[in-house]
């Protein structure tokens, strides 16, 4: 297992690491964004509700999950031992700092990660938290099952502008974050080829647009639409 | 003294094989035991510490740099010549042997350029085995290109960076032996004096460039691989660091040195801008295949251009003189560098010159683009194509045979010579001279061996195109490794040199005081611009075209300069730090003394050959050898007031002596 | 023109640095160094210290040459070192700040001086093909495919002067480390001790204390001699294979 010790220590392994999680946590926003789409059924939230406890309480998402809180925790904490590190190895900055030569983003990318950590926290905290480990969520009763209101707690929470704002702030450096990350981790992998590599970064470029769009679709439309019911 | 070459005995083609085979050889349970000190990283140096290294012997190598890569080898362009005949037109080793005893004048050693030539094929080898990326044709072999002055096409070539290819090659091979502790690389380190012990060179005196910390290396035997000294012309195509100290030391330890005067001038450099000039740009040999010399015909137009108020192409045809067409019609823009360089000055000195200073003429390329385009139009099946899609063509031709260099000579000059005729002036770019060795490049001084640039053995009085990278390494990985255990094969028996005995100290002594010397003068002037008038000097008397009177004058000059040098230099810091003008000091307070001995040797010279024109030795105008009084190579020994001249005469048994005629 | 320069002056590694503001007047002509000269000059006839940088060839490709000029390693001119930008490129009345490069692998020697032996220690690592001298076949029994040489050569160019590590904002190696990688392992002669050189030449540019390659692509553009980052992903494209793949 020295190897592997070896490999996990080395620069390309430290990279590795932050390729394939990130890869795995842009796969779940995928998934997340779909699901989360449902809040915009407009059906009072029974699609969104009846799905929002599948997806606590089945067993097999529930290992999933595992992987995924894994996932951020990896990235999170690799990220910042990377970024740490890299700030050892430069010493001392330039008195004329440049974006002539990289992009904001990738010169940033610890930044916009502890951004997004940051909205990752208020997040959870408002939902997931709540949802698993308090007892203060709304509940609601369809065909006689009682759940609970995940739905209403979501319009609840998006009505208020504040909330909105760190919304958007956070989904803009996810943005961001995606911008340079979508085509560094598969630099990282290795795959880069004259005649595919222009795809990926268009991809990635669509990929880091469209995605956090969607997601900020969600709170606009709460914040919007329970505005005009005033 | 009696100067041997111990050239082995027998035909020419069988005296390195046979000397080969039959030399005393150190066996490895020895070479263990042997100590080899290599001064200088370039291709000589690094080629000779890899092999020696990989032989067994203990080696120390040296440079001045902070890493071997950045020895000057780096820079050559062009290629390097092997006589591997693959392009079956004719070529043999042979025939390199004699393409180079010609371009030298006649001036060089028959079996050491024969042995030159043997060599070649096996540097090809070796450099590809290495990593090397020479050019390829759609087969996968090797590519060649042809160079000036020969018939055959045998340079290979890594684009226009050969030299800095195959120096990366030896870095690596030297890097090797340093990872596997053969070498022990000593970097930032410089050499400033020769040690001796009862005669033989057994170490010397480095500076550590970082401390100022002076060390006593010990060794059994030495071998310097330091490059030539072109800038003592200060302005010149080498490095800015490149310089003869090591050479010039081991001379003030009774080393010779070898027809100092012997000074290739290349025909195409980007032409001096201005006073505050530093150093000067090589464009490579090849242009001259489709660049056409000009300058204008009349005085008139000249000045019209110095002034800015015409330019190249506001002159029609019949107002041009393509002035090397004209006088060498057999050859043309083709002739060697010694014959392209000196009719350059003619035309410059005539006051034809097209450059604000007055010393620079034209390359067009304008004909050739011309020709090409309507070639590439042909080829494209364009019927009356415009003037405008003509030179489109043709520039995109241009440019994938020329196109870094183009691009090298807009970023210095900020004008595009795809629009423009470039303009050129010749530079010095390499010297000849060297210390003395003999057949097994051993100076006269026992134990010390000289390589590459540093020695004068094989490019006679000028050096063919592609020939310097060539030598280098065949003196580095396939004749020192022989022929330095011609030496140590009877030191077996000598213990470890130590570094503590009266020579040692005495040695370094002698170091620590010339520098305290130096800083102690506290003058007014800078190193620079001593340096700056030392090459000026040069330049005017001991240049392109000497005579007797002005390289009289040219050394009362130097002897005065070297004078108030002592006497007014300024030099700050101190000995014990990080002190680049220091080093620049100790280097051009050496250069002023071999500057002398150059006008020396060159007024001694009395005949024109090569690189060394001699305006009282001419025949219709052009350089004009004497083989009956000057068929000898002149090692100096020197003496502050009269250097010694002995005399290494030199025999022809193999070529005919011939005039070199390009008409 | 009259330039005011912002320049690094900094006595020694341990010492505290700083910048010193000093009015120059160049020539367009000049080359960035020439125009240093001329400071220097001015400097030394002052008896002041001259500012210490490191050059030799000033033909742009030694490698020597090493500073930031406003920011950018080698300047802002693309495909060009220190030595070969030339003044016409600044205007009078500017203000030029001129720094060291700057990583912790390149500790500073003095001014904009810095110490770059961790490179050699990358290629003697194994930056290099096992061929004694002597020991090599005919240059033509092993042909090589056009292309990839050419490919090979690309990656060759790398003249060591360490840009790349300087404009990289981790201070990463990996643009040098992994140009060596391809320029011996695209062609057949290299490809023997492939998998060895690939591993040992990544340990040792780890340990000399190199940042991480974030893929920023800062090194690509600051490169004089506009070595593509591609080789980068193939170094990691290599590294995974050996690891995952190879014998030990």
């Amino acid at each position: 297992m020295r190897w592997l010790i070896d490999f996990l220590t080395s620069s390309i392994g430290k990279k590795l690491v932050m390729s394939l999680t990130g890869l795995f946590l842009i796969s779940f926003l995928v998934v997340h964004l779909l699901g989360n789409l449902q809040l915009l059924i407009p059906d009072g939230g029974v699609k969104f509700n009846i799905y929002a406890k599948f997806m606590t309480t089945n067993p097999i998402v529930k290992f999933l999950a595992i992987g995924l809180y894994t996932g951020i925790l990896l990235h999170t904490v690799q990220g910042i031992l990377i970024v740490l590190g890299n700030k050892k190895a430069k010493g001392s900055k330039y008195a004329v700092s440049t974006y002539e030569n990289g992009s904001w983003m990738s010169k940033n990318m610890g930044l916009l990660g502890l951004l997004i950590l940051f909205f990752l926290c208020v997040h959870m905290g408002d939902f997931w938290y709540k949802m698993k480990f308090t007892d203060q969520m709304p509940m609601v009763t369809y065909d006689g099952v009682v759940m609970k209101d995940l739905y209403t707690a979501v319009y609840t929470s998006f009505s208020q502008v504040w909330i909105v704002i760190i919304y958007l702030i956070g989904l803009v450096a996810l943005s961001l974050h995606l911008l340079h990350g979508f085509q560094s981790a598969f630099t990282t992998l290795g795959l880069r080829h004259k005649k595919y590599t222009p795809l990926i970064k268009l991809m990635g470029i669509g990929f880091s647009v469209a995605i956090p769009a969607l997601y900020a679709l969600i709170p606009l439309w709460v914040l919007i639409k329970e505005a005009a019911n005033y | 003294m009696k100067l041997e070459a111990n050239v082995p005995e027998g035909e020419l083609a069988e005296k390195w094989k046979k000397y080969r085979g039959s030399m005393n050889l150190v066996a490895p349970n020895n070479k263990r035991r042997l100590d080899v000190i290599v001064v200088g990283t370039g291709l000589a140096g690094a080629a000779a510490a890899a092999t020696l290294g990989e032989l067994g012997y203990n080696v120390k190598c040296f440079t001045f740099h902070d890493s071997p890569r950045r020895a000057h080898s780096i820079a050559a362009q062009g290629g390097i010549n092997a006589a591997k005949n693959y392009q079956n037109d004719g070529d043999s080793i042979y025939r390199l042997f004699y393409d180079t005893i010609k371009g030298g004048d006649y001036r060089s050693r028959e079996a050491n350029v024969y042995r030159l030539a043997e060599c070649s094929t096996e540097i090809i080898d070796q450099a590809v085995a290495q990593g090397v990326p020479f050019a390829r044709e759609y087969g996968g072999l090797l590519a060649n290109r042809s160079f000036g002055g020969v018939q055959v096409s045998r340079t290979f070539y890594a684009r226009g960076q050969t030299g800095q290819q195959l120096l990366l090659g030896a870095y690596s091979a030297l890097s090797r032996q340093i990872a596997k502790g053969q070498v022990k690389m000593y970097n930032r380190h410089e050499m400033l004096d020769l040690v001796k012990v009862d005669g033989k060179a057994r170490g010397i005196i480095t500076r550590n460039l970082l401390t100022g910390k002076l060390d006593r290396h010990a060794a059994h035997s030495v071998v310097l691989a330091t490059g030539g000294y072109g800038n003592v012309f200060y302005l010149s195509t080498n490095a800015m660091g490149s310089n003869v100290s090591a050479a010039w030391r081991s001379v003030k330890e009774g080393a010779l040195f070898a027809n100092p005067c012997y000074t290739q001038i290349h025909p195409t450099c980007i032409p001096v801008s201005g006073e505050y000039q530093s150093k000067l740009t090589l464009m490579s040999e090849s242009l001259r295949n489709d660049g056409r010399v000009w300058v204008p015909k009349t005085v008139e137009d000249a000045q019209a251009i110095q002034r800015g108020e015409k330019r190249a192409e506001d002159l029609p045809e019949e107002d041009r003189d393509y002035y090397l067409e004209r006088r060498y019609p057999a050859f043309g823009n083709l002739v060697p560098r010694d014959v392209a360089s000196r009719a350059a000055k003619v035309a410059s000195d005539e006051g034809k010159g097209v450059v604000k200073t007055g010393l620079g003429v034209y390359l067009d390329f304008a004909a050739a683009i011309e020709r090409y385009g309507k070639s590439e139009a042909f080829a494209a099946g364009i019927h009356n194509p415009s003037s405008e899609k003509i030179r489109e063509l043709g520039e995109a031709v241009v440019k994938s045979k020329y196109g870094n260099l183009f691009q090298m000579y807009e970023k210095i000059t900020g004008e595009n010579p795809y629009k423009t005729a470039m303009k050129i002036y010749p530079a010095v770019h390499y010297t000849m001279g060297g210390l003395w060795v003999d057949y097994n490049l051993q100076t006269n001084v026992p134990g010390l061996f000289a390589l590459g640039e540093a020695n004068f053995s094989d490019h006679g009085a000028n050096r063919l195109g592609a020939s310097a990278l060539m030598q280098g390494l065949a003196d580095g990985y396939f004749v020192i490794p022989y022929t330095i255990g011609t030496f140590l094969a009877n030191e077996i028996r000598t213990p470890k040199i130590s570094n503590d005995s009266p020579e040692f100290h005495d040695a370094e002594q002698r170091v620590k005081n010339r520098l305290d010397q130096l800083l102690a003068i506290g003058g007014n002037q800078s190193v620079e611009s001593f340096h700056r008038r030392l090459g000026k000097i040069m330049w005017d008397y001991c240049g392109m075209s000497r005579n007797a009177e002005g390289l009289k004058k040219g050394r009362e000059l130097i002897r005065a300069l070297r004078k108030e040098f002592y006497e007014d230099v300024y030099i700050p810091g101190s000995a014990d730090e990080f002190n680049p003008e220091l080093e620049k000091a100790a280097r051009v307070a050496d250069f002023l003394e071999l500057g002398e001995l150059f006008a020396v040797d060159a007024l001694d010279r009395g005949e024109s050959c090569g690189g060394h024109f001699r305006e009282e030795s001419t025949e219709n105008g052009e350089a004009k050898r004497n083989d009956a009084e000057y068929t000898y190579v002149s090692a100096w020994e020197w003496d502050d007031n009269n250097p010694v001249l002995h005399k290494e005469e030199l025999t022809f048994e193999n070529v005919e002596l011939k005039t070199r005629s390009y008409k | 023109m009259k330039l005011t320069l912002k320049v690094w002056r900094q006595k020694n590694n341990t010492a505290q640095g700083h910048f010193e503001n000093y009015q120059v007047e160049a020539d367009e002509h000049m080359s960035f160094l020439e125009m240093l000269d001329v400071l220097n000059q001015e400097l030394i006839e002052k008896k002041e210290d001259p500012v210490a940088f490191e050059h030799d060839c000033r033909e742009g490709i030694c490698g020597a040459c090493s500073m930031v000029i406003n920011g950018r390693p080698h300047g802002s001119q693309a495909g060009t070192t220190t030595c070969q930008l030339h003044m016409r490129a600044f205007k009078t009345g500017d203000t030029i700040t001129i720094e060291p490069f700057r990583a912790n692998a390149f500790p500073v020697i003095k001014d904009l001086a810095v110490d770059r032996s961790s490179f050699d220690a990358i290629i003697q690592a194994g930056g290099y093909i096992s061929v004694n001298t002597g020991q090599a076949p005919d240059g033509n029994a092993i042909p090589i495919e056009k292309d990839l040489a050419s490919e090979a050569f690309d990656a060759a160019t790398c003249i060591g002067c360490g840009a790349c590590v300087a404009a990289c904002p981790n201070g990463s190696a990996m643009l040098f480390t992994s140009a060596k990688i391809n320029h011996l392992g695209k062609m057949p002669q290299g490809q023997v001790e492939h998998g060895r050189r690939v591993k040992n030449m990544v340990r040792v540019m780890d340990k000399e204390g190199f940042g991480k390659c974030s893929n920023v692509g800062a090194c690509e553009v600051d490169c004089p001699k506009e070595i593509s980052t591609d080789n980068i992903a193939a170094l990691n494209r290599y590294y995974l294979g050996q690891v995952f793949g190879g014998q030990d």
